[in-house]
């Protein structure tokens, strides 16, 4: 059998010739072009949460609930599995391979995993918000595919062997009987090429963990030697016959619009096929890349004065004053205030967060095919089912006619470029009636992505006379413009916008609802309140008298998820505000959190890495705490990322320079909880990125802007840990739960880094950091105060 | 236009092309290569690097009529998925990859100064490499895997 390349996601000519054997007619490819397109109808618009996260936006998916949706085996046994869910560079796509060949009980390599592709893979959703393993590594999809289509084989098996099915095994890509395997009949004999033709059984029972041989070991990433060699197919590197190359003229200011665009100022350059103008989208489409940059860079394009931006200077008490805002409570006790009123201290501190992006090392890149009504894109895209909602939008074209198929673009932790340049190669190849590809420049990137948001959150705490806490209240402001344009507002993003579409609208609401459901879903409740709602307390934590309040403004910037959104900012004050509450309490900061959680699985984090990091218990700061020459301490923080989306806690250890203010990070202790270990060297990975990540964010990112204009537009302008800094040691502790759901993993460590830093910066100097990122400046500021 | 020659891991290209063409361009439309790949058009990041006499250039900014008849070697020319050089099987080995979008910039600029450096203490490597940028962070694995790579090289 011919192993598929895992460089490519892409159907070979053996898996398309087994998937019409298997009577996959809709699946139907189109000749000259080796595009395949879907012919059935689209639903109407949907575009809630749960569907951006999960998928279920387009009706005409291939149905989740069929188990021919997710997992084809064709008469020689090969395996084509389908999923929603995205290789980003997280490791997903081995991890799912795994999760296949383990619950099929073939071999891994005899699995070719298709992702990401309108033509192909079922709707799910966006391959964001640490869903991937909640939703295909628990009781649904493509794990329960894999069991339904396992007791499916079992049961041909037990038919045409004359065997009961409790006498048979499966191995191998075979059912063989457990007593001589001798007798046994393949996968592929038994299917002879056709389809399950069943739905996924929820009853069908997953391989337990103790049986596992592929699942939670620390299988090398498959496209690795690959990626290595320099073979690896980027969405950069796609070329298609025919190709053109566009590059788009962004505004020079925020809110300018186009007044005039001088064709003649570039009609005599080399290459140009077109100058393409659409609203105030304006781009141009050349023969060659760099005839294509020369041209956008020469074109004369008159624009109106920008619409004036906010002081940087002063915009945190600009956020906090604005009207109108949207106000969200997470939990509300009502009694909070007279609770304060009622404490031996009340303890205030207010801590600020900055915008910050994604910067994706790669600028983004994206490649259209428009010809006629039909469309195809080659899309970094988290999201292609939703993407294809929008471009059907965008290009005025029927979603059926519209084929998104996902390629890997640069490390995304949320939302890049990615949709922005997939709808500028779109309307640009519309517009030439050719394919088009686009990347953008470093400033496009940059200037005009979807930035991480930027909070100012204030935190009271009263605490009683033995110095456990009585009330907690949290009140936040956060900025938002756009987001993920989701299945149908292309306006979320720049591109969308200057084509004439609007962001979502802010609609302001004051006072906020009481909440009915307790959902932590923002990390608005400290892990340890009590999360009363409706009777019930399903938080983590022990303080009942609770208040978590946010108030949403517009943003001059567009906003959209950052690798752990709002979480991180608020778990950074929450994490910062415990341990200046434990230090008024003259408590161990392991201590005291210990004493104000409840939930099992986020104490045992916490005490695994205060074992692990042989935790100095006392009160901080150091009582020989130094103003002068280098002073070192240490500092923890914990979470349960969304409430109950993994659990984590972080020790750091840290030096700081009392003179310059310089902080040097020596150590970063890290237990995670995600549920049972799919990957563990993955798992690793992710913890150490994460985790360093979160230290450049902590020390050095802030988007920067003047009165016109995003200021922050290169790798000068915008400050990011290289690789030759001094690497802190990163120790790991996976804490497996073998019998517990999957949950999220890629964003629990990054949660943690702000705090963790910052209490270690405490505990050595005595000064507390509240504004992120923690510069020198602000540092030596900080100590001599 | 201007006719220029490159000789591209070993095999020699003739073009006639914009001489101010950055490398890049050339190296990854005309040739279709994947390895070296824009990531800021600045020379700022290193993901565009490849190697011309054994120096790691930044190719998103060197003008393609400035290395007129230069051997140049990109990340696919060091090894292969069947043989790859040391540095690929260390960093194969210790999984030193999120995304891999900055590969060519880490394992080239590693492999110019383990050339030179064979001695190089990790300190010296993380110096070495100082200018490349992660932004997936994966730093931890690199370095352990450049010095995995450079006890192989110096055997």
């Amino acid at each position: 059998m011919k192993r598929p390349s895992p460089v490519l996601n892409e159907l070979t000519s053996e898996a398309a010739a087994a998937l019409q054997r298997a009577g996959f007619s809709r699946r139907s490819l189109i000749k000259g072009t080796g595009a395949l397109i879907v012919s059935f109808c689209m639903g109407g618009a949907f575009s809630t949460l749960y569907a951006q996260i999960n998928g279920g936006g387009a009706s005409d998916s291939p149905p989740p609930n069929e188990l021919d949706s997710w997992i084809a085996i064709a008469a020689d046994g090969s395996v084509t599995a389908y999923s929603g869910k995205a290789e980003l560079g997280q490791g997903m796509f081995t991890a799912q391979t795994q999760l296949v060949a383990e619950e099929l009980c073939v071999p891994i390599q005899s699995i070719h995993l298709m992702y990401c592709d309108t033509s192909l893979a079922p709707d799910q959703g966006i391959t964001s918000g640490s869903q991937s393993s909640p939703a295909n590594f628990n009781r649904s999809n493509l794990a329960q595919a894999g069991a339904t289509a396992r007791q499916a084989l079992l049961q041909l098996g037990s038919k045409h062997l004359g065997m009961p099915v409790d006498q048979l095994t499966a191995a191998g890509g075979a059912i063989l009987a457990k007593s001589d395997a001798s007798k046994k009949v393949t996968y592929g004999e038994l299917l002879a090429g056709k389809k399950f033709n069943l739905k996924l059984d929820p009853a069908a029972k997953r391989k337990s963990p103790e049986e596992w041989t592929v699942l939670g070991k620390p299988v090398p990433r498959l496209d690795m030697p690959h990626m290595v060699a320099g073979l690896y197919e980027y969405v950069h590197n796609v070329r298609v016959p025919g190709m053109l190359h566009g590059m788009v003229v962004r505004p020079p200011a925020v809110g300018a619009t186009v007044v005039n665009v001088d064709n003649g100022s570039v009609a005599a350059m080399p290459g140009l096929v077109k100058v393409v103008v659409k609203n105030n989208f304006v781009g141009v489409v050349a023969e060659k890349p760099w005839q294509a940059v020369q041209i956008a860079r020469k074109l004369n394009v008159t624009w109106t004065p920008g619409a004036g931006l906010p002081s940087q200077a002063t915009f945190y008490e600009h956020m906090r004053n604005q009207k109108p805002t949207r106000d969200t409570l997470v939990v509300n006790s009502l009694d909070v205030e007279q609770n304060l009123a009622a404490s031996a201290i009340v303890v205030k501190a207010t801590y600020f967060h900055p915008y910050q992006m994604h910067g994706s090392v790669g600028s983004s890149c994206a490649v259209a095919d428009v010809q006629g009504d039909k469309a195809t894109v080659w899309s970094p895209t988290q999201g292609v089912w939703p993407q294809r909602g929008t471009l059907s939008m965008l290009l005025g074209l029927a979603p059926a006619n519209v084929r998104v198929i996902y390629r890997r673009g640069s490390g995304c932790y949320g939302i890049n470029g990615a949709d922005t340049v997939t709808y500028d190669a779109a309307l640009l190849s519309q517009a030439v009636g050719k394919p088009v590809r686009v990347q953008l420049t470093r400033k496009d990137e940059m200037a005009w992505e979807n930035y991480g948001f930027a909070f100012v959150m204030d935190e009271r705490a009263g605490l009683d006379a033995q110095g456990n806490i009585i009330a907690w209240d949290h009140e936040a402001w956060s900025p938002v413009l756009g987001n993920r344009p989701g299945y149908n507002i292309p306006g979320n993003v720049i591109t969308g916008l200057l084509a004439g579409f609007q962001p979502e609208e802010f609609s302001p609401r004051s006072p906020a609802p009481e909440p009915t459901v307790y959902t932590n879903n923002s990390n608005g409740a400290a892990s340890y309140m009590a999360g009363q709602v409706g009777g019930l307390a399903k938080g983590t934590g022990t303080i009942k008298s609770e208040r978590s309040l946010l108030h949403n403004v517009v943003s001059p910037f567009w906003t959209g998820p950052l690798r752990s959104p709002q979480r991180l900012q608020n778990t950074f004050a929450h994490e910062s505000f415990m341990d200046e509450l434990a230090a008024r309490a003259k408590a161990d900061p392991v201590e005291f959190r210990l004493r104000h959680l409840s939930d099992a699985r986020l104490m045992e984090c916490v005490k695994a890495t205060a074992r692990a990091a042989k935790w100095d218990a006392r009160p901080s700061p150091k009582s020989e705490t130094v103003k002068t020459g280098v002073a070192s301490g240490r500092g923890i923080s914990c979470v349960a990322y969304e409430g109950d989306n993994g659990y984590a806690a972080m020790v750091a250890e840290v030096e700081v320079d009392t003179a310059t203010g310089k902080i040097s990070v020596k150590r970063f202790v890290v237990s995670n909880d995600s549920g049972p270990i799919s990957n563990p060297d993955g798992l690793r990975n992710q913890m150490e990125g994460g985790t360093l990540q979160g230290m450049s964010r902590a020390l050095l990112e802030e988007v920067t802007w003047n009165d016109q204009s995003v200021t922050s537009i290169d790798w000068r302008t915008y400050h990011s840990l290289p690789l030759g800094f001094d690497v802190p040691k990163i120790e790991i502790e996976l804490l497996n739960r073998p019998n517990e759901a999957a949950t999220g993993a890629g964003e629990t460590a990054i949660t943690l880094v702000a705090a963790a830093i910052g209490n270690a910066i405490f505990d050595a100097t005595g000064a507390r950091l509240r504004q992120v990122p923690f510069t020198a400046e602000r540092v030596k500021a900080a100590i001599s105060t | 236009m201007s006719a220029i020659t490159l000789k591209v891991n070993g095999t020699i290209h003739r073009f006639d092309l914009d001489p101010t063409t950055p490398l890049l361009y050339v190296l990854s439309d005309d040739l279709a290569l994947r390895g070296p790949k824009f990531g800021c058009g600045l020379g700022q990041c290193g993901a565009c690097t490849v190697l011309i006499k054994g120096q790691a250039i930044r190719s998103c900014i060197t003008p393609v009529a400035s290395v007129r008849g230069a051997e140049i070697t990109t990340l696919e020319g060091i090894g292969t998925v069947e043989k790859p050089h040391p540095l690929q099987k260390a960093f194969i080995e210790e999984q030193a990859a999120q995304c891999g979008f900055c590969l060519s910039g880490v394992i080239l600029t590693a492999k110019a100064f383990l050339d030179k450096n064979p001695a190089a203490s990790e300190k010296e490597i993380q110096e070495g490499i100082s200018r490349v940028l992660c932004r997936c962070f994966t730093n931890t694995r690199m370095l352990r895997a450049i010095d995995k790579a450079r006890q192989e090289m110096s055997r």
